[in-house]
């Protein structure tokens, strides 16, 4: 079943009663959530998605929210905070755990189809051999593999590319569907100059990526250009950016088969807005983000105020249906954060 | 040999238990050696052994030895 298919008005009424609830079970279990709210004066019933109370995701870095009681915490997921503000504390219980890779396998579905397909990880094979599964991105990387079989990656255990691998998959694999995944800067640096460089021909791959632009923006590839240039050189046409944080982990906002606009998941939607204001910004307006998701149980993450510009390209016009958006960058004050980030030393 | 013992094979081998270990109760996460890289070679390391290919979802719910009998009996794979 697919989870790319409530229309704009289904989902928000949907939603609109779900987060409610959400919101009156995080209230009535997780106490520094509850003051937050108190403080504000938030009601009981809201009008829409929008009158929902958010909490910034920096929170997770300055407090500790969860709603289980201690000796239910199975899994604590910390980001990759460098420094400053620290690390945001993730706390799952079993069900929240086994419930976030259901969801987001729900999610890739609709690209990847049910059967795992072979991967090549655009990473260093050194996240298995070192178990160096530590890291957020390691962390990611491997939550990934699930999706996949018959794993090869791109990089050696000294993070240089390794080619031969690369060449082997393709001879292997090359001729059916396979998917590919990593962290955009990763693949771009790491798969396509290679795949360039050698002629490669990845005609039949599926990648999946995510991770930010940031570092990409510098040599001038958006988006688009990253679109254009790996379908002309390689033949790669079939990618899928997708969005997500680990504040809301299992929720991802997806990249439709067209290309240049994320979809919402049907448990999800986004709301943009006004920096100045905190009003919601009309189609084709940027503003700050808004993440909102049912999966958050365990801890009050199901409404939460992101550090990233966005703006909303259009609602049900698109691949999918529902809100298509893209995400524009970081807040200008925002602290320099993000999975990749931990491969910069390395890589520079 | 038996699924059971096939199994308790497999996974004493992928995840490099020891031989007095308690494999038939064992769950994802209960021991180092099963976390999330463990899981990739188990699951890669059933499938050689029983010639079976799991789906995505059986994948992320294959969290114990019990379940992957189950899941193994589900594809016919004689007791």
């Amino acid at each position: 079943m697919s989870v790319f298919a409530r229309p704009q008005a289904e989902r928000e009424a949907a939603l609109l009663a779900e987060l409610t609830e959400l919101t009156a079970h995080h209230r009535a279990r997780c106490a520094p959530y509850d003051r937050v709210l108190s403080s504000l004066g938030t009601p009981a019933e809201f009008g829409s998605l929008a009158d929902l109370p958010w909490l910034p995701v920096r929170m997770f870095k300055t407090h500790d929210l969860k709603s289980i009681p201690d000796d239910e915490v199975f899994k604590v997921l910390t980001s990759s905070g460098t420094t400053g503000a620290g690390a945001s504390r993730i706390y799952l219980d079993k069900d929240a755990a086994a419930e976030q890779p259901r969801q987001l396998g729900a999610t890739l579905r609709e690209v990847l189809g049910g059967k795992r397909l072979p991967m090549l990880m655009v990473d260093t094979v050194g996240i298995i051999k070192n178990r160096r599964s530590f890291s957020a991105r390691g962390a990611g990387v491997l939550g990934m593999a699930n999706f996949g079989r018959a794993h090869v990656y791109a990089l050696d255990e000294q993070d240089r590319p390794d080619v031969a691998a690369v060449k082997g998959f393709l001879e292997k694999h090359g001729h059916e569907p396979f998917l590919i995944f990593g962290f955009t800067f990763m693949v771009w640096q790491y798969l396509y100059e290679v795949a360039r460089e050698h002629s490669l021909d990845l005609s039949n791959g599926i990648l999946v990526h995510s991770g930010g632009w940031k570092k990409l923006v510098d040599i001038a590839v958006d988006n688009a250009e990253f679109r254009r240039r790996f379908a002309e050189d390689t033949g790669l046409t079939r990618i899928h950016n997708y969005y997500g944080m680990i504040e809301q982990i299992g929720t991802v906002f997806l990249e439709g088969p067209s290309g240049n606009s994320l979809y919402c998941p049907d448990f999800a939607d986004v709301i943009i807005r006004n920096p100045d204001t905190w009003e919601e910004q009309p189609v084709g307006e940027p503003g700050v983000i808004q993440v909102l998701s049912t999966l958050p149980r365990s801890y009050p993450g199901h409404v939460l105020l992101t550090e990233d510009l966005g703006v909303v390209h259009g609602v049900d016009d698109g691949d999918w249906p529902g809100k298509r958006f893209s995400v524009l960058g970081r807040l200008p004050r925002a602290e320099a954060r993000g999975c990749s980030d931990t491969f910069a030393g390395a890589a520079s | 040999m038996s699924l059971n013992d096939r199994l308790r094979s497999v996974f004493t081998e992928a995840l490099q238990l020891d031989a007095d270990a308690d494999v038939e109760n064992l769950k994802y996460r209960d021991i180092d050696a099963w976390d999330s890289v463990g899981h990739m070679a188990l699951v890669a390391a059933i499938e050689d052994e029983f010639d079976v290919q799991f789906e995505t979802e059986q994948v992320i719910d294959l969290s114990s030895f019990k379940v992957a009998v189950d899941m193994l009996r589900g594809f016919g794979v004689g007791e």
